[in-house]
């Protein structure tokens, strides 16, 4: 336990209560719980009223408009749904958007049952397993940005790493692994990168899945003599499915917003192979400086986003009741 | 949660012990490898750092780190040559190749930015969220369900969609390229990860204790500051690192909102060119010095990690 | 556990109060120092370089802010429309100018020029029309034209002149081998040199630009496409598109070019700029090159493949005879949002003097005064200096309309998608072309 008489923030807190006059200490301290309550919750939201809150109001209002960020000098007309029905029946959009589907589903599959066996092998607790376990979780805390740009060198066809490496195990000469610019390979650069970084996280979240499974469950199966086969199946992967599913959410979450890596490593290229929704966002955004129909195109994303995760949020509590 | 303790469950055999010893290793040590790589790459020589096959073993210099501090200009023998003699250990590696260093670099300006971006928006995030966090764990705030996932759901948006109205809002306010700008920006959208987490440190200690605080005659905000916040040190810290390690990170807000001002190291690193492409050996140099921070505090970190990433919906 | 996630913290609070302090301090104090915003490239540290002049002579620091290509346009025009303060010089790209202009970003220069006695005719014309004029064709300055620029050609002169390979491919072509002089020529020469090992090692054809995030496979690209045919519009009848950009002297050239990066590109050149075209021809990888000229003086003094085994051509001629380069090139403005813009016009006024553009190009750079260029000595001074001066005379730039950026976006996508990834015709990728600019056009309002 925590002494709490003697820690130096409660010493550093009564030097400044005796410095302050008796009568304002009254006053502030003396505060009653409700007024303490907005006090305290009140700068948050103050802040993310003014950060978060009004900006996306204005959103809406601008994404009714033709409005272009870079001509401030022109009128800005209402062009009503404009916006939002040329984004709609626009096939460039609808193709960004299975770009980011299939992104979402392969790094999502691929990490699962990557991170889902990682704890799995973990939760055998072999010696040293902690150390090893902190040494895998290493790649998710780095940076995507700083790391995603430092795998574009490794992907180089000739001098990189990864051709290399992959020519050494398959025969396959380094200069024909064109990782990034080749069609059919570059979204593969991508998941393969996203899934190094982000299987860590998935494993993590299973293993406190895996740990939360008491034992005598499988001490009951063993006395029911259950293969181990049909423990993994009828026990393991249920209880864990609470746990799988929500690191699923938040890595699928993630994945929707996808931006940083595929922009350093493929920019979105070769073509428009890569070019997710957040990638053509940017662009309309940020290059061509259509604002109006950029803000109706981030609505439209944002309701997507949550109008998904709150289906499976639902469907996740269904799990979880069970 | 603990990654150590073993529970005992039926205890899983020898033979799976070690398969599972070995395939863990071999992930780990395969899964480190780029980073090792990023490391090296940071002592090569720019020829050695593009060498056909990839070297493994070279002879180490501290170029890229010359080339990561400084501007350098391709001049003819003869101007170098009527140049005063070198002066410091990094003109002589960069005269050797025909150049002549014209000016320090812009890496380290970003990275004081990315400090004080990264410091001042953990610290901004931590207290409103330690206040806030107290506040929906102790009272009975109206619609406090709604406003907490409310919170969380400013994360659901896509960075970009965030900044369009952002940087307009930021030009009205001439908050643009600025180190309060980002400061800001970095505080709203971490609050909501500090609320989350702390709220769940605090829900841990008993109410009992301010309780007996307040019959001794505290007021509701001296039991606050004498008896929750020591309880919830390690909580708090946690938080911040947390908070600190997104803000480190954080690329998309920084690369479109900064240009120069406060622009961060993320957006920075990949735009250190050399004479062609990339200069590998002082990007690697440059990752290696940003990564640094963030590897120690995964150590310090490795017990909290799991209530970090899952926003506190896993404690255990 | 506890104690050391404690000691962080005390650390984290303890270097948070330690920034938030000197973040208040930082922006009072500034002694007189000008920030010049430009491309991070060869010419920029030679300019830094040069400036040290400046700030000897009036006491004024220098800072510079220097970004990649592929960042350069993007980056700026950000910078520029949130009215940042950052730039109070900027050398920005010649398809700026229109949008800079019309939006306030640059301020004007002709009261400056009359004043300081400058004149646009001391300046080679295409590089004021290029740089500073807006609208193009009438004396509206708007920068005082800084870096002449254009795409070429570098070759590795020593393999050429090799006479078991000049036989070699006499033999196989019917002609001698050396500098193209049509694209034709130049596409065998690329077939001849593809995968062939020469000093025991593999080279290949040809480096082009293939770029697709900022403006890289468009300016390769429209090389290869004015020279076949290719036109933005009607010339008699602005934004009439159709026919010219989609003409089949254009599907013609555009085919061409996807020939080119498909039979004769070194592995992995999908995303390949001007810094990626230096990082080949320097490591001996290819056997041509091309490249925007600002990268001459420093192959020249490459000790590798510099010297006397690099050579240069121009741009060469399409199947009609006709010859033409895309402009690159810019010119140095004053931003409107600085607040020492008298020093900033200092600069320029120190920058346009003779003696400083003399050694402007001495050091790197390519100066656009007359005096310089049109000096009789002038294409003797460096072994690419012909070259430049002949393909700086057949120069034609992309649009610089405001809207710029979005024409060059769709460009981008479509030659990208056609060229690299190989979807649909060249017909069809210029068809979308002519709808996309045409919805652009439509849109600001000019159709």
């Amino acid at each position: 336990m925590i002494d709490t008489k003697t820690s130096p923030l409660n010493r550093a807190a009564e030097a400044v209560a005796r410095s302050t006059p008796s009568r304002l200490v009254k006053r502030v301290t003396g505060l009653s719980d409700r007024m303490v309550a907005w006090l305290f919750i009140g700068p948050t939201m103050v802040l993310l009223l003014a950060i978060n809150i009004f900006p996306l109001f204005w959103a809406i209002g601008l994404s009714f408009t033709n409005y272009r960020a870079n001509r401030p000098n022109e009128p800005v007309e209402s062009v009503g749904l404009r916006n939002y029905e040329r984004i709609l029946t626009d096939p460039d959009i609808w193709i960004a958007m299975q770009t980011t589907a299939n992104f979402v589903f392969w790094t999502i599959l691929l990490q699962t049952v990557i991170g889902f066996g990682l704890a799995y092998l973990i939760d055998r607790k072999f010696r040293g397993h902690a150390f090893w376990t902190t040494i895998i979780l290493v790649p998710m805390m780095l940076s995507p940005a700083v790391v995603g740009n430092f795998w574009r060198f490794l992907y180089e066809p000739q001098i990189g790493l990864f051709a290399y490496a992959v020519s050494f195990v398959s025969g396959i000469p380094p200069t024909e692994i064109e990782m990034l610019s080749n069609v059919s390979l570059a979204p593969w650069s991508i998941i393969i990168v996203d899934t190094w970084m982000w299987s860590p996280y998935v494993m993590l979240i299973c293993l406190a899945g895996l740990r939360s499974i008491p034992d005598y469950i499988y001490e009951a199966a063993e006395v029911d003599r259950a293969s181990p086969i049909r423990q993994f199946l009828s026990i393991t992967l249920p209880m864990a499915l609470p746990f799988i599913m929500l690191a699923i959410l938040f890595r699928g979450i993630e994945n929707f917003k996808m931006f940083d890596m595929v922009n350093l490593l493929t920019g979105g290229g070769p073509g428009s192979t890569t070019e997710v929704a957040s990638i053509t966002l940017k662009r309309e955004a940020f290059e061509k400086w259509r604002t109006g129909y950029s803000s109706a195109f981030a609505i439209i994303l944002f309701v997507a986003v949550f109008g998904l995760a709150n289906i499976y949020v639902k469907a996740l509590n269904r799990v979880k009741q069970r | 949660m603990s990654l150590t303790t073993a529970h005992s469950v039926v205890v899983p055999s020898t033979t799976s012990k070690r398969i599972a010893a070995v395939l863990i290793v071999a992930y780990a040590l395969i899964s480190i490898v780029p980073l090792l790589w990023i490391f090296a790459t940071s002592f090569k020589t720019p020829p050695d750092s593009i060498a056909y096959p990839p070297k493994i073993l070279f002879q180490p210099s501290t170029e890229g780190y010359c080339n990561l501090f400084t501007t350098r200009t391709r001049q003819t023998a003869e101007y170098i040559a009527s140049l005063p003699p070198a002066t410091s250990f990094c003109d002589e590696v960069t005269r050797k190749r025909n150049m002549v260093i014209a000016g320090p670099s812009n890496f380290l300006p970003r990275f004081v930015n990315s400090l004080i971006i990264a410091f001042g928006s953990t610290f901004c995030a931590v207290f409103l969220g330690t206040l806030a966090a107290y506040g929906f764990s102790r009272f009975k705030v109206p619609l406090a369900d709604d406003l907490l996932f409310f919170i969380l759901s400013t994360r659901m948006m896509p960075p970009i969609a965030v900044a369009i109205p952002i940087y307009l809002m930021y030009r009205e306010l001439g908050l643009s390229d600025s180190a309060l700008g980002m400061i800001l920006l970095y505080t709203a959208v971490n609050v909501s990860l500090a609320v989350w987490l702390l709220k769940g440190f605090i829900d841990e200690i008993p109410r009992e204790y301010e309780e007996a605080a307040m019959i001794d005659g505290y007021t509701r905000l001296q039991a606050f500051w004498k008896v929750v916040l020591p309880q919830a040190t390690t909580g708090i810290a946690a938080t911040a690192i947390f908070c600190l390690i997104f803000a480190w990170n954080e690329y998309a807000f920084a690369a479109l909102l900064t240009s120069g001002t406060a622009q961060t190291a993320p957006p920075f690193i990949p735009t250190i060119i050399g004479e062609g492409g990339q200069d590998w050996p002082a990007v690697a140099a440059g990752t290696t010095i940003f990564l640094v921070p963030i590897l120690v505090f995964t150590i310090l970190l490795r017990k909290q990690l799991l209530r970090g990433i899952t926003f506190g919906a896993v404690r255990k | 556990m506890t104690r050391t996630l404690r000691a962080a913290l005390a650390g984290v609070s303890l270097l948070s109060a330690l920034t938030v302090a000197p973040l208040v301090s930082v922006t009072a104090a500034q002694a007189e120092e000008l920030t010049l915003c430009w491309a991070a490239w060869d010419p920029a540290n030679a300019l830094v370089e040069l400036s040290k002049d400046f700030t000897a002579e009036s006491g004024i620091d220098m800072k510079f802010e220097f970004v990649p290509w592929t960042n350069y346009a993007d980056r700026f025009l950000n910078e520029l429309n949130s009215k940042g303060k950052l730039c109070d010089l900027i050398i920005g790209d010649s398809q700026w100018i229109g949008g800079s202009a019309e939006n306030g970003h640059y301020i004007k220069l002709n009261d400056f020029f009359a004043a300081e006695g400058i004149t646009m005719d001391d300046f080679v014309p295409a590089t004021v029309t290029g740089y500073s004029e807006w609208p193009k064709g009438t004396p509206n300055y708007w920068a005082l034209p800084a870096m002449g620029d254009v795409v070429g050609w570098t070759y590795r002169k020593d393999w050429f002149e090799r006479p078991e390979l000049q036989a070699e491919f006499k033999e196989k072509y019917g002609w001698d081998l050396a500098a193209p002089t049509t694209f034709e020529q130049l596409k065998q020469i690329a077939e001849f040199f593809q995968g062939r090992e020469v000093d025991g090692k593999t080279v290949y054809g040809a480096s082009i630009y293939t770029e697709r995030g900022s403006e890289g496979i468009t300016m390769g690209a429209m090389d290869v496409l004015y020279s076949f045919g290719f036109k933005y519009d009607n010339p008699e009848k602005p934004y009439d598109m159709n026919g010219f950009v989609n003409s089949d002297g254009a599907v013609a050239g555009l085919e061409f070019y996807k020939a080119l990066y498909d039979c004769c590109t070194p592995p992995g050149a999908a995303n390949s700029y001007m810094g990626e075209g230096v990082d080949a021809f320097k490591s001996g990888q290819v056997a041509m090159h091309m490249n925007f000229a600002f990268t001459w003086p420093g192959l020249q003094k490459d000790e590798a493949v510099g010297g006397d085994k690099i050579g240069y051509f121009a741009n060469p001629a399409g199947p009609g005879g006709d010859r033409f380069a895309q402009l690159g090139g810019q010119g140095i403005s004053v931003v409107a949002y600085s607040s020492k813009q008298e020093a900033a016009l200092k600069y320029i006024k120190w920058f346009a003097n003779p003696a400083v553009q003399a050694k402007w190009w001495s050091l790197g750079g390519f100066s656009c005064l007359k005096a310089v260029v049109e000096d009789p000595g002038f294409a003797a001074t460096q072994p690419y200096a012909q070259t430049f001066l002949d393909s700086m005379a057949i120069v034609k730039d992309f649009w610089a309309e405001p809207a710029y950026a979005s024409l060059l976006q769709a460009s981008q996508k479509r030659l990208h998608d056609y060229v690299v990834a190989g979807n649909g015709t060249a017909k069809e990728a210029l068809d979308a072309l002519v709808a996309d600019w045409t919805e652009t056009f439509e849109d600001e309002g000019k159709l």
